[in-house]
């Protein structure tokens, strides 16, 4: 006979209730591991996406994502000449934002070499770039459509949209678009024309854009990565850093704060569920002491009673999370940025579920413990 | 008085209890002897504040005495200490008690509210059901054996408690005003019911009680004034054979 679910089929409509709302609050838990899982890989994602095995940037520099770097626009025929690199591409990055009909729309704009390394992974829509200028392809979440045209930099170029592509966000939630090299150099390097005009009058020189943020290089699967690396930087104008270091790099010093910001977030919340449950537990357990004062009249032994409260307290946390997961996994898509729950994330925040419930029961299990059988005898009926 | 065995089912030997100490002590009970034999239905008289329950509750094992000895059923459970380390245990095994209200379990029917004394004392599902059911039944109540406690009747959900009393097929059954809140019928009814389960299954019942209405239910009155035994006398019950 199992009085746990006895009592929970009894009071079928406070249980649902109560389970309810516990569901709102784990399924917050869920959503801030996804928010977290989703910034951790939207930025890995902008350095996996360029599929290097080296980063080839500006000397003394933790370029491009995490801090500026320039170099000049032929280092990627420097780089290919390099002995185990087999493929190199230039790129450059850069945050845009526009006006399209009436709204703001901000960008991460990533200038590439078309056919080398450094262009979209994978398209969900639409073309490659196939014209040398004012083509672009761009993520979904911008919310543009192929066709559609934005208009871009100081000389009011407009760029037709003509591929899309799907989960390519910065780790602040913006979306990814590429250009053309040539494109996106004129855009970051290139004076508006007032302010070009004036250097002119001025008598200076006009500057050249032909310069990048880094390069991209394949190397070769005979020749080791680090040996290449230490090649390219014995230039003294270079660095050269691995994937695995540009990964460092990001997940451990660009989105930091943010990570910690979230981690806190997530732990108060942890704290909150965990004494939120304990008082429900408790306040449960508050309206059995009668019950439990005749339990233990009649013999019931102590493991009797606390069963009762931790079979109470799992069903609670376990309908309580699987409802709030649901909940999370239905409303996904209608939230404002990337969520990323994999399995194990899941099981993990499963796993602190289950721990919680247990651990705020035990406030329960010590009223329970304490109710005197004696209490079965009190008068009121 | 009904014939009674020679061996009492309750024995309690000079038992004391008091609460507190130096000038605050408060001597609840003062070296009672009190013996119980199978088929007996005794009432524990006496005011308000004479140590009846504070005697009801030592007997049960739920309050520990100053000094003295209980022996239930041929077993000495206290010599001026609990001797049985598990008195939940010895309760589920000796004991039946009902309470002043019925104390049901508010989420398991009636069935299942007798059911639950033999659960916990180790039977299987199907057996403690199957005697559940002809236990409502013995006393009357089999065709409420599914109805929830809020749905059964202050008289009905005072024999479904009865029952579970009477689930393990205690030797030694308390009552603590069993009829305090039913009316004088309802209430001779009840004590019909304790008397003829005295001798049904040869129990000896204690029923604490402030009814004088239901003196004639009973084969042995003991009355108590602050914390002595005061009077024992004989009732005027219809004599019983037990078997």
């Amino acid at each position: 006979m199992n009085l746990a679910y006895r009592d929970i089929k009894h009071n079928l409509l406070r249980f649902v209730l109560t389970n309810f709302g516990l569901s709102l609050l784990l399924g917050i838990v869920v959503m801030i591991t996804g928010v977290y899982g989703g910034l951790i890989d939207d930025a890995l994602r902008q350095a996996r996406a360029a599929n290097a095995d080296l980063w080839v940037i500006e000397a003394g520099t933790n370029g491009p994502f995490a801090e500026a770097s320039r170099i000049a626009g032929d280092t990627r025929e420097l780089v290919s000449r390099v002995y185990g690199v087999q493929r190199a591409g230039s790129v450059t990055y850069q945050s845009v934002q526009t006006e399209l009909n009436g709204k703001p729309l901000r960008m991460f704009l990533i200038g590439f070499e078309s056919g080398r390394p450094g262009g979209p992974r994978q398209l969900t829509g639409g073309r490659e770039i196939m014209r040398s200028h004012y083509e672009m392809i761009v993520d979904r979440s911008a919310g543009l459509t192929i066709g559609q045209e934005v208009p871009l930099g100081t000389h009011g170029h407009k760029f037709t949209v003509v591929g899309l592509m799907r989960n390519e966000v910065t780790s602040s939630g913006d979306p990814v678009a590429y250009i053309t090299l040539r494109d996106a150099q004129a855009l970051q390097f290139e004076s508006a024309p007032p302010a070009a005009r004036r250097e002119v009058a001025r008598g200076g020189a006009l500057q050249s854009n032909d310069q990048i943020n880094a390069v991209i290089a394949k190397v070769s699967p005979y020749v080791p990565v680090k040996e290449v690396a230490a090649a390219l930087s014995r230039w003294k104008h270079l660095t050269a850093l691995t994937q695995d270091q540009q990964e460092t790099l990001l997940s451990k010093f660009v989105i930091e704060r943010a990570r910690k910001q979230q981690g806190l977030i997530m732990v108060l919340l942890v704290i909150v569920s965990a004494v939120i449950i304990a008082l429900i537990i408790y306040t449960l357990t508050m309206d059995k002491v009668r019950s439990i004062a005749t339990l233990k009249f009649v013999g019931a032994p102590d493991r009797t009673i606390v069963g009762l409260i931790v079979q109470q307290a799992l069903s609670m946390g376990i309908f309580g999370y699987v409802t709030g997961l649901a909940l999370v996994l239905i409303f996904k898509p209608y939230f404002p940025r990337r969520l990323v729950l994999d399995p194990e994330s899941v099981a993990i925040v499963f796993a602190i579920t289950v721990v919680i419930c247990l651990a705020a029961s035990t406030l329960g299990i010590r009223l329970a413990l304490k109710v005197d059988p004696a209490e079965a005898l009190a008068s009121s009926g | 008085m009904a014939e009674t065995s020679t061996q009492p089912v309750v024995r309690v030997e000079r038992l004391s209890k008091h609460f507190g100490q130096g000038s605050a002590r408060v001597d609840a009970l003062r070296d009672i002897d009190m013996e119980v034999f199978p088929g007996q239905v005794v009432g524990l008289m006496g005011p308000s504040g004479s140590g009846k329950t504070t005697l009801l509750h030592c007997v049960a094992c739920i309050l520990e005495p100053s000094n003295g000895r209980i022996t239930l059923d041929g077993e000495v459970v206290y010599d001026d200490h609990w001797l049985k380390a598990d008195l939940r245990r010895l309760r589920l095994d000796k004991i039946g008690f009902i309470f002043q209200y019925p104390n049901l379990l508010p989420f398991l029917d009636g069935s299942d509210n007798v059911a639950i004394a033999m659960h916990l004392a180790g039977q299987g599902a199907a057996a403690a059901r199957t005697r559940a059911i002809e236990l409502l039944d013995y006393l009357e109540v089999g065709h409420r054996k599914h109805a929830m406690p809020s749905q059964l009747s202050g008289g009905e959900a005072q024999r479904v408690a009865i029952a579970r009393a009477l689930a393990n097929k205690p030797r030694i059954i308390l009552a603590d005003e069993p009829t305090a809140p039913l009316d004088s019928a309802r209430a001779r009814i009840v004590m019909d019911l304790l008397r003829r389960i005295a001798v049904d299954q040869g129990a000896a019942i204690i029923v604490v009680t402030h009814d004088e209405m239901i003196l004639d239910r009973f084969d042995h009155i003991f009355r108590l004034r602050d914390g002595r035994l005061e009077e024992e006398s004989l009732s005027a019950a219809t004599p019983t054979d037990v078997g």
